[in-house]
């Protein structure tokens, strides 16, 4: 190591938290960093990193939130990132937040630091949870157990994080302590000498002393991530150290009769119940938990599908009928900008620049932003799902359905979080083992209907149906897209991804009370993407788009004869004034349209229609359609700009009102359908391709879908024209 | 017997896994090694399990059931669901 030894007086440093998924990570984080966070990606991979600064007296400390594993082994993404990080970057002080409550599990990934060799804390989080339970930690002892200092922490009330900055400080300013490495765990007398003898080897090579055991053990294992590093370090002599690896693995195995990981993972699960025995005893009688009474009932034969079926809806209806008030407001602020903007050019002026700011950037962003409030609601109520632990139930409920269409239950996570949005659903398919079933459940994810398609329902479910259809409409579509997905997951794996799907395991976490602040900001960190997709990419679009349909200008041929048919209502004596103004708007529209009819939308719209027209829709649809690639939303914003283009003399006429008197319901429905199932947007695509590996299924996926979509929407529209 | 045969509420030993060596690692760092000790919370019959192993709670998926091989050791007290 090339750092100093002696007592350092640097005054930054950078602590790691490490900990496994639902230890209360996240609450110590927050409590030791407040409000200033930084959230960025590790470098190369898309697994987000979370950074803070936390201080204590005059020293300042870079937090760097390590993903939440359950061990250091290489199994996924998460896993190496927080084990190359550990090793290339470190770190002055890693803290283990351990969730005290669950020790045994807990401590499995300590011992993995402590033979990494890293400077080590041990964060006792959730210590009252502890208590409460009847049992007796004996901090003391377990820190004289394991070599390293422990620490009592309340994460959520932020007790005990002061002490925890404190001993932190204490590790970073005594670099010594690396020195004076953690207790070992030792494997026994059949295997110790086995591991002692690789380590031997290895500590010959001065580049891998350091860590000598670690790479002992990993290699052991059978690690290609640390084979890779070893050989990196040691060139000359990586082929010599592998091969006397591989003989003593072979020895071990033909001794102890079982997988070598099995054989550590054991002894490493000796020693933690070990030193359990001697630094935990039980005070009160052990009896059923609170969330075991509660599972009871969640996860019960009869009720849990019910339960979870209600849920569900709960979130919808909550979505809807909540986010509507919330939603004219926000109309309500678009339409005084548009208006106050509007004020500034002369009544009557046709500024090109005005009809910019005006019909192209306001009506586009702002009509996607009217739905921020049911974004963030839908939000919310995923947040709320995840934080009281209720996402793991539901993968337990789904698994009885999901095996039967060759998936299981953790396929479930990425699916729900679909319904947030596509992109971090296909981000958390990582937690799925094999490729089978990573791509089954990549290609059907966007049939999860995204919060981006949500504005695409709320425009048009109350244009056409009644207040009372207006949840289950919303509902239903919703389920389709779930039967689709189940439908084509099934065909999928009986196709092309045969084969046998992979077991799963998964913790069952404590239910727990979310608290407000850590919803809000789960809230917030989601809400922000879609909101920073607004001011970007829709932006940008809405621009183009509104470009798009101004331009070219109709001939001047054509626009005289407007002007004479307008000049002609005007001179005519045998009407009111009135019905003047009725017929000059009507010659108005006309003229917008034709004027839309002969842009670039316009033409490409009116090219493609042909094609959509089985489908029930006109040229308009086919052009907002196609600005829904981009992204789904830029539906509205494109639809928007579409109806208010040379619609000045109606301005106070909605888009809703525009699409009642243009379409049917079945139309509208239709409308909907298509939006669900077709083309997944460019971010979907990019992701599909960076998460696969190749265009090819990205593209498979796009043209899959739309092709689904195409032939779907045209059954239902035949068939509803001849029903209804 | 497979796990799969386990009802709520009884004691198990962990013969044996058998699937692949990876499958036996995950599952021995879990803490469901051969000799582990743990006891059926909910049983599927057919469908996932939760049980309670050193002091957390696991789900195992439908598919998992058929691959762990167990050994009763008996019913515990703590009342098991019917």
């Amino acid at each position: 190591m090339s750092r100093p030894v002696a007592p350092t007086t640097r005054k930054t440093f950078t602590v790691a938290l490490a900990g496994n998924p639902n230890s209360g990570k996240t609450t110590v984080f927050n409590a030791l960093t407040g409000a200033h966070q930084h959230v960025g990606n590790y470098p190369g991979v898309t697994v987000e990193k979370k950074e803070g600064i936390a201080r204590f007296q005059d020293t300042t400390f870079t937090v760097v939130d390590l993903p939440g594993t359950y061990s250091l082994m290489a199994y996924s993404i998460e896993e190496i990132v927080a084990r190359n990080f550990l090793i290339d970057e470190e770190p002055d002080a890693v803290v283990h937040i351990v969730d005290a409550s669950n020790l045994e599990r807990n401590l499995y990934l300590a011992v993995q630091l402590m033979e990494l060799g890293v400077p080590l804390v041990l964060a006792m989080n959730m210590s009252d949870v502890v208590r409460d339970k009847g049992v007796q930690i004996n901090y003391h002892k377990l820190a004289e157990l394991l070599g390293v200092p422990v620490v009592p922490t309340v994460g959520h009330k932020g007790r005990g994080i002061q002490e925890l900055l404190a001993t932190v400080a204490e590790v970073c300013r005594n670099p010594r302590a690396r020195k004076q490495p953690a207790r070992q765990v030792n494997y026994g007398y059949e295997i110790e000498p086995h591991v002692e003898q690789l380590v031997k080897v290895i500590t010959g090579h001065e580049a891998c002393a350091d860590r000598a055991r670690w790479y002992a053990l990993k290699l052991l294992e059978g690690d290609e991530e640390t084979a890779k590093r070893v050989q990196s370090l040691c060139p000359g002599d990586y082929e010599m150290i592998l091969q006397r690896a591989v003989q003593l693995r072979q020895h071990i195995e033909g001794i102890s009769g079982a997988s070598i990981g099995t054989v550590l993972a054991d002894g490493r699960y000796g020693f933690i119940v070990g030193a359990c025995a001697e630094a935990v005893s039980q005070t009160a009688e052990a009896r059923v938990s609170r969330s075991e009474r509660i599972d009871r009932m969640m996860l019960s034969r009869w009720l849990g599908l019910p339960i979870f079926a209600v849920l569900m809806y709960a979130v919808f209806q909550l979505t809807f009928a909540l986010g509507e008030p919330l939603m004219g407001g926000m109309e309500a602020v678009f339409e005084w900008l548009g208006g106050t903007i509007s004020s500034l050019w002369p009544e009557g002026s046709d500024s090109l620049l005005k009809s910019l700011l005006v019909d192209g950037m306001i009506g586009g962003v702002g009509g996607v932003l009217v739905f921020l409030p049911n974004i963030m609601l839908l939000f919310l109520a995923i947040a709320f799902l995840e934080d009281t632990g209720y996402m793991a139930r539901a993968a337990f409920l789904m698994d009885r359905l999901m095996h039967k269409i060759g998936l299981h239950g953790k396929s479930f996570i990425p699916m729900l979080i679909g319904f947030g949005c596509t992109v971090p659903a296909v981000m958390a398919t990582r937690t799925l083992e094999t490729r089978r079933d990573r791509l089954t459940t990549i290609l059907v994810l966007p049939l999860m209907s995204c919060g981006a398609r949500l504005p695409i329902y709320m425009l048009i479910i109350p244009a056409f149906f009644p207040q009372a259809w207006q949840a289950p409409m919303l509902w239903t579509i919703y389920i389709i897209g779930i039967v689709l997905a189940v439908v084509l997951a099934k065909l999928l794996r009986a196709t092309l991804f045969k084969g046998e799907s992979v077991p799963f395991v998964m913790e069952l976490p404590p239910y727990r009370m979310p608290t407000l602040r850590g919803l809000l900001l789960h809230m917030w960190e989601r809400s922000w993407l879609f909101l920073r997709k607004a001011g970007t990419i829709i932006l940008g679009i809405a621009i183009v788009m509104w470009a798009l349909s101004v331009w070219p200008k109709p001939g001047a041929k054509q626009v005289e004869q407007f002007e004479q048919q307008r000049d002609a209502v005007k001179a005519r004596a045998d009407i009111g004034p009135e019905e003047k103004v009725g017929l000059l708007g009507e010659i108005n529209n006309a003229a917008a349209e034709a004027e839309l009819e002969h842009s670039v939308i316009g033409r490409i719209g009116k090219g493609v229609a042909p094609v959509l027209r089985p489908l029930g829709f006109d040229w308009k649809t086919s052009t907002a359609m196609l600005g829904a690639f981009a992204a789904k939303e830029v539906f509205v914003a494109q639809l928007g700009i579409v109806y208010a283009v040379g619609e000045a003399d109606e301005a106070s006429e909605t888009l809703r009102e525009q699409l009642q008197a243009n379409y049917t319901p079945l139309q509208g429905f239709c409308i909907m359908l298509f939006c669900l199932v077709s083309m997944p947007c460019m971010a979907t695509v990019a992701v599909t391709k960076r998460e696969t590996g190749s265009w090819k299924w990205a593209l498979f996926q796009l043209g899959g879908l739309t092709l689904l979509a195409w032939a779907l929407t045209a059954v239902v529209y035949q068939i509803g024209r001849l029903v209804i | 017997m497979p796990l799969a045969m386990a009802r709520s509420g009884e004691t198990l030993e962990l013969v044996n896994v058998r699937g692949g060596l990876g499958l036996q690692h995950r599952l021995a760092e879990m803490g469901l090694g051969p000799g582990s000790r743990f006891v059926v919370e909910t049983s599927g019959r057919p469908g996932p399990f939760v049980i309670r192993v050193k002091g957390s709670r696991l789900i195992l998926g439908h598919g998992m059931v058929t691959k762990v091989f167990v050994r009763s050791i008996g019913k515990t007290n703590g009342d098991p669901q019917p």
